[in-house]
């Protein structure tokens, strides 16, 4: 148990006399995000340089679309991975919400409703994920991986194992829609950053999963309601899916059982480079942004540059592992432990 | 009529009885030491103060009425404070949102939304910070890089905010650093000097008898001996610690 403990690779509950180095650190902000938004705006740099191709308007604008819902994914992940959860079920949910969009759409349902009961669809999957881990204690890491597996079958099953076509026009419009030359998926993915940043900045809400999420204990006896918090991290982890997946269903005008697969790895990988910690209690929206922006932007210079897209995914873990390395390093010098 | 009053209280688990019976009494303004060795039973007696546990018998009495609360929370309210042995604060947020954790002092951002004040924690931890003169560098720079004083501090001074009526500190100095310490003997006297009562458990007898003003030494689950500290020595309190005097009554 203690030699687990120590083997964590983070700063806490080591005590560190430094106090007022780690202050002029953080001073200059934090260092992970900084440092990946720099990587990804070399990339940008150098690929504007050696490329015609990248920056046109018609490349930049196919890259904020897939950032936008690669984003908005990531968001509601970064909240139960804040209270030391996860949900490996994103990508799944992605599928199942845009083909049950889908075929009430098909069934005539006014689009309004249609979009409200997918909606709901993700508050049941994201209560049934915190009921399962609150009141059964099932861990999140299980729970969610059964997730992965039921959410996906549901998607054939609902489906019939093809996709659902024939969706009302204004969908697909509105996907390509741009207002003030940005694409209509990237203002949606603002406005749900934005909710999210001020509900964890701002509000208690998100102040007392950040708690729960650096001290379990101490938020108990705080009196924290943590149940709460414990519906609301992943309501919100699966509602942000739910929308991410009709996003996406509008964007490719199907609905398809086999939309975000491998999503949720995506979803988190872009968090934990934007500083989130897989240990709780620390990660941001904008940071995960980030995050999501470096591999979009990787993704999509590898394509244009006709990179084999598995080097493409060897780069990815070897990023991952880097920037995680480099941010360990870093708090390790902070809490004064090699 | 004392602030606090502890009578005849009982807990066992399971098989074993870790409290047999103990009486306890604590005015405003003193700090009253609790010594014992491990395991006689100090920190069951405090969670039971603190509303963690709840006992199988007997009779807690805050400010002359009884109580029996259900959870740390409800004890909170009625104004005891607990710094635990292991200090439970939150190391990603800040001094300030560990102090006001909980209880944060909401405004409506746009006369709308209910938002976290900030600009008033600040402030009001800056002021508290100044006022117990404990080096902590400013209320919003993260527990985590804080020492085990300056954390130790902090949890005082949450008790310190909130007028508390107890403070229970459970082993405060345990991990500290001798200079550490001396602030922590410091603080519990200024909570004391306010009018607060204030419960001090801990191990190192010279450090007991520094800060407290009276002494009481528990002994597999029973106060055996309660003395003023000014009228007691060490090697009288190791006497009672070790029960040589209950085995010398046994014999008698
Ligand atoms: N939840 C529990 N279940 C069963 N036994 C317990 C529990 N809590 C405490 N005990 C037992 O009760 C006894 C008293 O424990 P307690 O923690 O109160 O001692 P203490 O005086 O605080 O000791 P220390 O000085 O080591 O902190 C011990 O024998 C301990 O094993
Ligand atoms: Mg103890």
């Amino acid at each position: 148990m203690a030699t687990h403990d120590a083997n964590l690779p983070l700063g806490r509950g080591m005590k560190a006399p430094a106090a007022t180095r780690t202050r002029h650190l953080r001073k200059w902000g934090l260092p992970v995000e900084t440092l990946v938004l720099g990587l990804t705006l070399l990339l940008w740099v150098v690929m504007a340089l050696t490329t015609s191709t990248f920056l046109t308007t018609n490349n930049v604008v196919n890259i904020l679309r897939q950032v936008s819902i690669d984003s908005i994914i990531a968001f509601g992940v970064l909240f139960p991975i804040l209270i030391r959860g996860i949900d490996l079920s994103v990508g799944s949910v992605v599928a199942l919400s845009g083909v049950v969009c889908a075929t009430l759409l098909t069934a005539g349902v006014p689009i309004p409703l249609a979009i409200a009961l997918t909606l709901v669809l993700g508050v049941a999957i994201g209560s049934l994920n915190a009921f399962s881990v609150y009141r059964l204690g099932i861990p999140a890491f299980i729970i969610t991986l059964a997730g992965l597996q039921a959410f996906r079958g549901g998607a054939f099953l609902v489906s019939d194992g093809t996709s659902v076509f024939g969706l009302p026009k204004a969908l697909s419009a509105f996907a390509r829609a741009e207002w003030l030359g940005i694409p209509s998926l990237f203002w949606s993915m603002l406005v749900i950053g934005v909710v999210l940043h001020f509900i964890l900045s701002r509000t208690r809400t998100g102040r007392y999963m950040i708690a729960m999420g650096s001290n379990h204990e101490s938020a108990r006896r705080a009196g924290i309601n943590i149940k709460r918090i414990v519906f609301f991290a992943y309501i919100v982890s699966s509602v942000t899916a739910c929308i991410a997946g009709m996003l996406l269903m509008a964007r490719m005008s199907i609905g398809s059982p086999t939309a975000g697969v491998a999503y949720e790895l995506n979803a988190i990988a872009a968090a934990v480079v934007g500083g989130a910690s897989l240990f709780g209690g620390r990660g941001s929206v904008l940071g995960t942004f980030i995050g999501a922006l470096l591999f979009a932007t990787i993704a999509n210079a590898a394509n244009l540059l006709g990179i084999d897209s598995f080097w493409q995914m060897v780069a990815t873990g070897v990023l991952i592992a880097a920037v995680v390395y480099v941010d360990n390093l870093h708090k390790c010098r902070q809490s004064g432990v090699k | 009529m004392s602030l606090l009053e502890v009578r005849d209280l009982k807990k066992r688990f399971g098989a074993v009885e870790v409290l047999c019976g103990v009486d306890l009494t604590l005015d405003a303004g003193e700090v009253l030491a609790v010594v014992g060795d491990n395991g006689a039973g100090k920190s069951t007696l405090i969670k039971h103060i603190s509303g963690v546990y709840r006992r199988d018998s007997g009779d807690i009495a805050l400010g002359g009425k009884a109580v029996a609360f259900d959870s740390p929370k409800e004890a909170r309210r009625a104004g005891i404070e607990t710094v635990y042995q292991d200090l439970a604060l939150a190391d990603e947020l800040s001094v300030g949102a560990n102090i006001f954790l909980g209880r944060e002092p909401v405004r409506r951002w746009l006369g709308l939304l209910p938002v976290i004040d900030r600009g008033r924690i600040l402030q009001e931890t800056q002021r508290l910070i100044d006022s117990i003169e404990s080096h902590i560098p400013d209320g919003a720079s993260t527990v985590a890089g804080l020492s085990g004083g300056q954390r130790q501090a902090v949890a005082i001074a949450r008790a310190l905010y909130w007028d508390a009526k107890v403070v229970i500190l459970d082993e405060p100095t345990a991990a500290l650093a001798v200079m550490e310490r001396e602030n922590v003997i410091k603080l519990s006297r200024m909570l004391a000097a306010k009018g607060v009562g204030v419960i001090y458990i801990g191990h190192n007898l010279v450090e007991i008898l520094e800060v407290a003003d009276r002494i009481a030494v528990m002994y597999r689950g029973r106060i055996v001996h309660v003395a003023r500290s000014e009228e007691t020595t060490q090697e009288e309190l190791i006497k009672y610690m070790t029960g040589y005097s209950e085995r010398r009554e046994s014999a008698a």
